[in-house]
């Protein structure tokens, strides 16, 4: 957050001392690349033969390969050969049952909510698109008129992008709420509950619903109760980003457990989710914005704004993912063949964390390693310093985010050895 | 027991503070204004009149007046269906061979610009997302004035797109009501007195909603009068080669602007001379002084764009890739393009055939000199209101209509019913 924080007031600075010059001779600075985008570029720059890839947030099979899921490829044929299929625009809001199929998922079935016709969704680009029109949305109608000024809180830390949403939604203050405990390295409750009791009212909360980015650190369910109870009573707003669904454990009802919690306490709320993990669809950009309101009415009404606010952003959104999704979603058969496939991934990166931590603890490494096994879904918070981390990058080509995140998926029964002993080496050697 | 009784203590607790407090965050927020073209589609659906005929529809229809997936997309996506790619995310500036056969189709493969590298594209969600992120961009960068002169009138999503990303509209003449064509003189008058360093959005061809373009000689003699007002110019092309029929004709202001010494920003779509609508491929291009500052505006163009949607959906502009970087595909994309518009002009030949043998007095000329999908009759509102509650024929009040949706079959119901309105 500090770092984004720099980056966000160097570059007002440098808009601050944009001369008037011809429009041929543009003042446009050369921008910092996005870290995680970086790492990956180096990675593919190294020529070390062991090289290891523990940055970017995607699958990979036991072969270090990414996977695409086999239902998938199943309902591509499926797509492929279905001539009355055409590219004609779909609507602004998105392939309808998609938005509905893609909701249930989230908040299941027999959601009341569901029932009482009190949740809609729009289709956006991904988890990132879904924040954005959620973003955009509020900034223009939540909080009364003036409200840019309305306390954004993300998590400390969280995924690199949050803060750019909401802050180029006109947000002018996103601030962190405690999070992570690193002594502990587990979530700081009262901390995050400190916060949630001191904040202003009506501040907005982005709630990771599950497999926390970066941390891979989840409320326990008595956890997220307290988090919602005071959260109702101080008139807070929820703002759930749920990329992992079924990822994480492999169940896609334990995984949307927060979610569903919130909804049956009565919170209204917005649900940004990707199927971008989940499905493996990343480069296809599906995703949904689910809207909770109180009743059908006021929907109907955010609905027809959110509408307005896609119509300048994007006008209506690909129809490929979506299609892919619906499909699967509706159909019994590919509806269990997916969740199979989920949990053949989710199995994997359990299995990652056990090896992980047991080749550790048989190495004999410093510290405590329960936290492995402990956090959730892709990513992990070693608890690596900067200094060890670099040590990792620059003398074992293991690529990780400097603040000591590993995606979990780089990790492969070929290449588990030589990370194990090489963060045993970081450790030892570097303090 | 135990813990049911304290999950019951937490969950109700939380439901009767929610029921103290029980209004809505949204008790506010009013009812969005309906579409306008989106409720003429509505109407139209709602009509039972068999002979009814939607007018406002912005899609190419074939003369079955069925939506037409080009046989080279079909080839292409077989071809990449083959190749059993993965679902990687693509980079934040989109498919790089789709990026570079967007600009090279744009501004020509031998264009100077592209071989000195000192251009960048970036893959966009179709025409709407390069005119959001061009928008953002001088939002951000322009050094001159924020105030964006649209024509009059221009597509209705320009304004608020540009209003949105903080710039202010301004207007130029353009469409002269008294001949349905282009008021040259109007246009190059109000371009004059434009302040200088402002920004200047010119439809490239087949200009929306008019169908009025200027002819070469008048492009000329805008390009010099921006030239003199030192305006940034901001190209939408959304129809080359659906315009004329010819990729590189109704590419011709564009290059010719270039040529003249204009640094432009261009947005390019796909959705229609593709037919590839619903996959969202489209490309914005900053055409700079050199590579470097090609790779600076570059890396801003990321910046702006990953908090949108992180990076570009992979479906359409594989396919819209794979078509222009294969000979033979790209050939049969040109016929293609060639037959849709040649079926447009068809149409609108046949519909002036049409109101002449049904004795009108009125000049119909304009419906055969404007180009592209769209028509601008020059009906009255009063007129569009009989010829869609006499005829069942849709289309906005404006007086446009969308020539795709017309074919052989309903011209002939076509020309009688605007007849019957305007005799």
């Amino acid at each position: 957050l500090k770092k984004q924080k720099k980056n966000r007031s160097a570059f007002c600075l440098r808009g601050s001392q944009i001369s008037i010059t011809p429009h041929n001779s543009l003042s446009v600075p050369q921008a910092a690349p996005v870290a995680v985008f970086k790492l990956t570029q180096d990675f593919n720059n190294d020529q070390f033969p062991n090289k290891v890839n523990l940055g970017v947030g995607a699958y990979r099979t036991d072969e270090g390969q990414p996977w695409v899921l086999p239902v998938v490829k199943k309902v591509e044929k499926i797509i492929v050969h279905d001539d009355r299929l055409n590219h004609e625009y779909l609507p602004i809001l998105g392939l309808p049952e998609f938005r509905s199929s893609a909701s249930k998922i989230v908040l299941g079935d027999n959601s009341p909510a569901i029932l009482e016709n009190r949740v809609g969704a729009v289709q956006c680009l991904g988890g990132t698109g879904a924040l954005k029109i959620g973003a955009e949305f509020l900034r223009r109608f939540y909080n009364g008129s003036n409200n840019t000024k309305t306390p954004i809180y993300v998590s400390a830390p969280t995924w690199e992008n949050h803060n750019a949403v909401f802050s180029s939604a006109g947000f002018e203050d996103v601030r962190p709420y405690r999070y992570w405990d690193a002594e502990k390295r587990g979530l700081d409750l009262a901390g995050f509950l400190g916060d949630l009791e001191s904040c202003p009212e009506h501040s907005v909360f982005v709630l990771h619903a599950c497999a926390h980015n970066p941390t891979g650190t989840d409320p326990t369910q008595e956890q997220w109760k307290q988090i919602a109870e005071v959260m109702m009573r101080r008139k807070l707003f929820a703002f759930f980003d749920s990329a992992y669904q079924g990822f994480a454990s492999g169940s896609l009802e334990k995984d949307a457990w927060a979610v569903r919690y919130f909804v049956s306490s009565g919170f209204e709320m917005f649900c940004a989710q990707s199927f971008s993990k989940n499905f493996g669809l990343y480069n296809e950009r599906v995703g949904n914005l689910t809207v909770v309101a109180r009743d059908a009415d006021n929907l109907k009404r955010v609905l027809s704004q959110m509408e307005k606010v896609v119509r300048i952003t994007w006008s209506n959104p690909p129809s490929q993912g979506a299609r892919i999704v619906t499909i699967t979603l509706t159909s019994p058969e590919l509806f269990s063949e997916w969740q199979e496939n989920v949990k053949t991934m989710a199995n994997r990166v359990l299995l990652m964390r056990s090896q992980l931590k047991a080749k550790l603890q048989a190495l004999g490494t410093p510290g405590t390693w329960d936290h492995i096994t402990d956090q959730i879904g892709m990513f992990s918070f070693t608890g690596l310093n900067p200094k060890q981390v670099e040590y990792l990058v620059k003398e074992k080509h293991i690529y990780l985010m400097a603040s000591g995140r590993i995606n979990m998926c780089g990790l492969t029964t070929k290449n588990i050895d030589y990370v194990a002993e090489s963060i045993h080496e970081a450790v030892t050697k570097v303090q | 027991h135990l813990c049911l009784n304290q999950t019951s203590v937490f969950s109700l607790s939380v439901y009767y503070t929610h029921l103290l407090w029980c209004s809505s965050w949204w008790g506010g927020v009013q009812m969005g204004p309906p579409d306008p073209i989106l409720g003429v589609t509505e109407a139209f659906k709602k009509d039972t009149n068999p002979k009814k005929m939607n007018l406002g529809v912005g899609a190419y229809r074939d003369d079955q007046g069925k939506p037409f997936v080009l046989s080279c997309v079909r080839k292409a996506e077989a071809i990449i269906a083959a190749k059993q790619l993965d679902k990687e995310y693509l980079p934040i500036g989109g498919l790089a061979e789709f990026s570079k056969a967007c600009a090279q189709l744009a501004l020509g493969p031998e264009n100077e610009v592209l071989k000195s590298s000192r251009s960048v594209t970036v893959q966009t969600i179709s025409g709407t997302g390069s005119l959001r992120i061009g928008a953002n961009f001088l939002a951000r960068f322009h050094p001159g004035p924020h105030d964006v002169y649209l024509p009059k009138p221009s597509w209705g999503n320009h304004t608020p797109i540009f209003r949105d990303a903080g710039m202010q509209l301004k207007a130029y003449r353009y469409y002269e009501p008294s001949t349905c064509g282009f008021d040259f003189k109007g246009a190059l008058d109000d371009i004059s007195k434009i302040p200088e360093q402002s920004i200047i959005l010119l439809h490239a061809c087949a200009h929306n909603p008019t169908g009025v373009d200027p002819r070469p000689e008048q492009w000329k003699e805008i390009a010099d009068i921006v030239k003199k007002r030192n305006l940034l110019v901001f190209f939408d092309m959304a129809y080359q080669g659906f315009a004329s029929g010819d990729i590189d004709r109704d590419a011709w202001a564009v290059r010719h602007f270039i040529e003249n010494g204009h640094n432009i920003v261009l947005s390019q779509s796909f959705a229609k001379n593709m037919g590839l609508y619903g996959e969202r491929v489209g490309g914005f291009t900053v055409v700079c002084k050199d590579a470097e500052e090609a790779k600076r505006v570059e890396s801003q163009l990321k910046i702006l764009i990953r908090p949108i949607y992180s990076n570009p959906p992979v479906n359409g502009a594989r396919i819209a890739a794979t078509i222009l970087n294969t000979p033979e595909l790209r050939s049969l994309w040109l016929e293609e393009v060639h037959g849709m518009a040649n079926r447009i002009i068809k149409m609108r030949e046949q519909l002036v055939a049409g109101l002449k043998k049904n004795g009108s007095s009125h000049n119909w000329q304009h419906v055969i000199d404007q180009i592209g999908m769209f028509c601008f009759t020059g009906l009255k509102p009063e007129q569009v209101e009989r010829l869609t509650k006499e005829f069942s024929v849709y289309m906005t009040k404006d007086g446009r209509i969308s020539m795709a949706g017309v074919t052989s079959g309903n011209v002939g119901y076509l020309a009688d019913a605007i007849h019957a309105v305007t005799k």
